[in-house]
C-alpha cells in the first residue's frame, strides 16, 4: 500500500449557533463598556478564528423582542413580532468556520465565549453542487 | 496461490477466516479518508461475493486482504459512476483509480484504522446507545437484525438507527482518528464502554443457551484484545481486556450440574479456567505498571481479590471493600455502592452491610433494581431479621426476568424461612 494522499485536508463548513440567556445578555450590554468583559473575549476570539485562518464571518444578532417572522400561508403574509420561538434561551449571534472535521469545530465551539455563558450549537453546512 | 484448489466449501471457509480478521480493517480503511462508512461497507460485501465465486475456481489469493481491497475498489468506482456524472467526479475516480493500482501493485500491510474507526463510531456526536451496535457492525460485519435480537431491539428499528448513525459520522463529519491527548481518556471511555457493552450482553445470559449471545462475549474480548494490542499504554485499555477475562474465566461455574445458578461465592473454583485467569493476571498486572488507575483496572482488581479464593480459601473482602471504596468515589454508581456494601458485611458483620445498604434507599432507581433487594435479603437473614428478609426476598425474585436466576432467589427464600 502506498502512502495516503493526505496532503489535501478535507475541507467543511460549519455554523457555530451561540444560544444565551437574554436576561443576562441585556444585564451584560447594559454594564458600563470598562465592566463589560463580554466584548472583549469575543475580540479576542474572533481574532483567534480569523489568525488560524477558518474564519468565513460571524455577527453577533440583536435580542430576540427586535425580530419578527413571516410566513406566507394560503397566499396572505402573516408577519407576527417576536422570535420564531419564546424560550429563554435565544440565539445571539453565530459564526461560520471553515475546518477538516467536527473535532476542530468542536474545539472551536468551546473555545467561544458563548460555550461559557450560553450554550453553542455546531451545525455542518449542507455541501450544494455549483 | 496455494497449491491445492479448494472446493466450495473450503472457499467458504477460508472467505469466513478472511472476513473474520479483515472485514473491520477493510471497512475502517475504505472509509476513513470519504468517512463514507455505509459505502465502504457496500462494496466489501459485494467483494466477498465476489471472492465466494472466485476463490473455488482460481484457488485463494497469496494476499487475500488485498485482492478484497483492489476488487471493493473498483465496486466502490462503478457506484461511484452510477452517483455522479459528467466532470464533476472525474476527479474523484481518477484519485481512486490511482489508489487501486497502488494497492494491486505494492505488497506492503493494509494499514490498521480499526482504532480510527472504533473512536468515529463512539464519538460523543454519536448517541450512546448505538455505539456498541455500530462497532459490532463495522469493526465484526455482524447484520442488523443479528445485533437486534442481541439488544432486544426490533430488527427494522436497529437498522434505521444503524443507517442514521453511519450518515451522521459522514454528514457531521465525524474524524477517522485518534483524539487528541486532552480527549484522550473521555473518548477512550466511550469505546471502552461499548466494547464491555458488547461483551456484558453476551454474558447476560447466564444460562449459556443463547450462542448468538455467548458469540457476543466472545466478540467483545476479541474487541478487548483488539483495543489492548493497538493501545498497549492505555492502562484502561488493558484493565477491561483484564475484567472481562477475570468474567469469562467463570463463566463454566456459573451453573452447578443441575443447571442452578450460582453466585460467586459459592462457585466451585476448580470449575474456573485456570489459563484465562492467568492471563488477566499478566494484564491487569501491566496495566499496573503504567500507574494510572481507572475504573476498569479497578473492578478487574476486585475480580482479582475474589481469586485469591483459589488458593486462600476465602476472597480478601479487606482489598475488595477498600477497592470497592475508590470505585465509589470515581463513578459514585449505585450499583458500585451495592456491592460495597455486601464487602462491608464481610469485613465488619452484616447490620455494617445494612446499614450501607440503608443509605442507598433515597436513591429511587434502587426500587426497581433486583441486586439491590437480593443483597438486602441476604444481610436481613444473615442478621436475623427473617420476616424482613423474606419480604425483600420476595421483591427480588419479583424483579427478576431470568427465570433460572429466579429459581435461585426462591431456594433461598425457603431456606431463610427454615432457618
Amino acid at each position: 500500500m502506498g502512502p495516503r494522499d493526505d496532503d489535501e485536508e478535507p475541507s467543511m463548513k460549519y455554523l457555530l449557533l451561540i444560544y444565551m440567556d437574554e436576561a443576562q445578555a441585556r444585564a451584560a450590554a447594559a454594564a458600563k463598556p470598562d465592566e463589560n468583559k463580554m466584548m472583549p473575549a469575543y475580540t479576542a476570539y474572533t481574532e483567534a478564528l480569523k489568525q488560524a485562518g477558518v474564519l468565513l464571518g460571524g455577527e453577533r444578532l440583536q435580542f430576540s423582542s427586535n425580530a419578527t417572522t413571516v410566513r406566507v400561508a394560503n397566499g396572505k403574509n402573516q408577519v407576527l413580532n417576536g422570535p420564531y420561538a419564546e424560550t429563554k434561551e435565544q440565539l445571539g449571534g453565530f459564526y461560520m468556520i471553515d475546518v477538516p472535521d467536527l473535532d476542530s469545530a468542536l474545539a472551536w465551539a468551546a473555545r467561544c465565549p458563548g460555550a461559557s455563558h450560553g450554550i453553542m450549537e455546531v451545525r455542518p453546512v449542507w455541501p450544494m453542487v455549483p | 496461490m496455494t497449491s491445492d484448489l479448494p472446493g466450495p466449501d473450503g472457499a467458504r471457509a477460508a472467505t469466513e477466516v478472511v472476513a473474520r480478521a479483515s472485514y473491520g480493517k477493510l471497512v475502517a480503511y475504505l472509509s476513513a479518508r470519504t468517512r463514507n462508512v455505509a459505502a465502504a461497507e457496500d462494496a466489501l460485501a459485494e467483494a466477498f461475493a465476489a471472492a465466494l465465486t472466485d476463490w473455488p475456481r482460481k484457488g485463494i489469493p497469496g494476499k487475500p486482504e488485498a485482492w478484497l481491497l483492489a476488487v471493493a475498489r473498483r465496486k466502490e468506482i462503478d457506484a461511484g459512476r452510477r452517483r455522479h456524472t459528467g466532470d464533476a467526479a472525474t476527479a474523484e475516480l481518477r484519485q481512486i483509480a490511482d489508489e487501486l493500482a497502488a494497492a494491486a501493485a505494492a505488497p506492503a500491510d493494509i494499514p490498521d484504522e480499526r482504532l480510527a474507526l472504533m473512536f468515529a463510531c463512539a464519538h460523543p456526536a454519536i448517541d450512546p446507545a448505538i455505539r456498541a451496535p455500530l462497532i459490532l457492525q463495522t469493526i465484526l460485519g455482524f447484520d442488523a437484525a443479528t445485533i437486534a435480537s442481541a439488544f432486544l431491539v426490533a430488527p427494522t428499528t436497529m437498522g434505521q438507527r444503524l443507517v442514521r448513525a453511519k450518515q451522521k459520522i459522514s454528514t457531521a463529519g465525524i474524524p477517522f482518528r485518534l483524539p487528541e491527548r486532552t480527549d484522550m481518556t473521555e473518548r477512550l471511555e466511550a469505546v471502552l464502554d461499548a466494547v464491555y457493552a458488547i461483551y456484558t450482553e453476551g454474558w447476560t445470559d447466564p444460562a449459556g443457551t443463547e450462542a448468538r449471545r455467548r458469540d457476543l462475549a466472545e466478540e467483545g474480548i476479541w474487541l478487548g484484545r483488539l483495543m489492548a494490542a493497538l493501545l498497549p499504554n492505555e492502562p484502561e485499555a488493558l484493565g477491561l481486556l483484564a475484567l472481562m477475562l477475570y468474567a469469562e474465566a467463570r463463566r463454566g461455574a456459573r451453573r452447578n450440574e443441575r443447571g442452578e445458578y450460582v453466585p460467586l461465592a459459592e462457585q466451585d473454583t476448580a470449575k474456573w479456567n485456570p489459563g484465562l485467569i492467568a492471563e488477566a493476571e499478566a494484564v491487569l498486572h501491566r496495566s499496573g505498571a503504567l500507574g494510572q488507575p481507572g475504573r476498569y483496572q479497578i473492578e478487574a482488581a476486585i475480580q482479582s481479590a475474589h481469586v485469591v479464593r483459589r488458593r486462600a480459601g476465602r476472597s480478601d473482602w479487606a482489598a475488595i471493600e477498600r477497592l470497592y471504596d475508590l470505585l465509589w468515589a470515581l463513578t459514585r454508581s449505585p450499583v458500585v455502592a451495592i456491592n460495597r456494601a455486601v464487602a462491608i458485611a464481610e469485613t465488619r458483620g452484616p447490620s455494617a452491610g445494612l446499614l450501607a445498604l440503608d443509605s442507598l434507599a433515597a436513591d429511587t432507581r434502587l426500587k426497581e433494581y433486583q441486586p439491590y433487594w437480593a443483597a438486602r435479603a441476604e444481610l436481613l437473614n444473615r442478621s436475623g431479621a427473617s420476616d424482613d428478609a423474606d419480604r425483600a426476598y420476595e421483591i427480588a425474585i419479583g424483579l427478576e426476568q431470568d427465570p433460572v436466576v429466579r429459581d435461585f432467589l426462591q431456594r433461598r427464600r425457603a431456606s431463610a424461612r427454615v432457618t
